[in-house]
């Protein structure tokens, strides 16, 4: 019940006195946070305003006096102290009373003709105004959206991160391994290269050596080739061909 | 609820000497009373969002009011007749 009070009367009262004046009662009177119920989100205005009879009395009092003198009472209570008044002359009758009747008759006509066209304008002023902080709150919300979504989106990015570097871990082993390899077969061909070398120059060697000794057991052979055999030998050939025709002529 | 908490429409008129013991009548507490009716003046007829002419019309017809109390003497002296 006090709470509620109070949440009915801080900030209805500190928006009735002036800024200045409101300041400094907001430290006096201000509700700290000690109970559950906290000054936002505030409670939206009330439709209509308290009823009220004629513009100038409240419908609580027709209610206070209804069930005592029925519907007509209060006129008759109005009724009745006017007249005394005026009888009395608790209230005079002099210019005042005419210069007040005539401007009531002025603003009371203006009030019913122009109201509602005042009342309508300044209802769109209000719904303007309305509209544009909705429209702020559902931007702020739609802009809140987007940025959880789009870090949503981020997050989902931030899990492939994980398979980008096992694809870098991959190629870089990769390259490692080709790089071993590599090396492998340059020792091997280093290796192999150094071992032909040794190869060739045993056949080198080898052929040499054989190419000398044949020359060598050439020449001695001719040398050792005398003027005598050589006639001996070319005698034994002629003799050998001759055998070798007649065999041939025997056979044709 | 108790007494010294409900608004003064809620009393009841044989109630209405022990709730004026219970109001304080200490600086505060009548500068908390004057706070508190103002306020809940303000939010029945003004902090709506269709006021009609109620609440302004009230408060010009109290100044009224109270001004031609404070006048009257001064126009006691305009009567027209002397012995009613």
């Amino acid at each position: 019940m006090l709470a509620r009070l109070v949440l009915r009367a801080a900030p209805a009262a500190l928006r009735a006195l002036p800024p200045p004046v409101a300041v400094g009662v907001l430290h006096a009177t201000r509700p700290l946070h000690t109970t559950q119920q906290s000054l936002a989100p505030v409670p939206p205005l009330p439709e209509k305003g308290g009823e009220v009879r004629h513009g100038l009395i409240p419908e609580e009092f027709f209610q206070f006096l209804y069930p005592k003198t029925g519907v007509t009472g209060p006129y008759m209570l109005g009724t009745g102290l006017l007249l005394y008044f005026l009888s009395k002359e608790i209230y005079v009758i002099n210019h005042e009373t005419v210069a007040a009747a005539c401007i009531l008759t002025v603003i009371i006509y203006g009030v019913k003709k122009f109201g509602p066209d005042v009342a309508a304008f300044a209802d769109k002023l209000n719904e303007e105004k309305v509209a544009a902080a909705e429209a702020m709150k559902n931007e702020a919300i739609q802009t809140l959206q987007t940025a959880i979504e789009e870090e949503k989106k981020e997050q989902w990015r931030a899990e492939g991160c994980g398979l980008l570097f096992d694809a870098k871990r991959n190629n870089v082993a990769m390259l490692l391994e080709t790089n071993y390899r590599e090396r492998l077969l340059t020792v091997y061909n280093e290796v192999k290269k150094r071992l032909d070398y040794q190869v060739a120059m045993q056949n080198l060697k080898r052929q040499k050596e054989q190419d000398h000794m044949i020359q060598w057991v050439e020449k001695n052979v001719i040398q050792s080739i005398t003027p005598q055999q050589q006639k001996e030998s070319i005698a034994k050939c002629i003799l050998d061909l001759k055998a070798l025709s007649k065999s041939a002529h025997a056979a044709v | 609820g108790p007494l010294s908490e409900r608004p003064l429409m809620d009393v009841r008129l044989g109630e209405l000497h022990t709730w004026i013991s219970t109001c304080s009548f200490s600086p505060q507490g009548l500068l908390g009373a004057v706070q508190r009716a103002w306020g809940s003046y303000c939010a029945k007829y003004i902090h709506v969002k269709q006021g009609g002419p109620a609440g302004i019309s009230m408060l010009l017809a109290g100044y009224c009011l109270l001004s031609y109390g404070w006048n009257y003497q001064h126009l006691k002296r305009h009567r027209w007749r002397k012995y009613h």
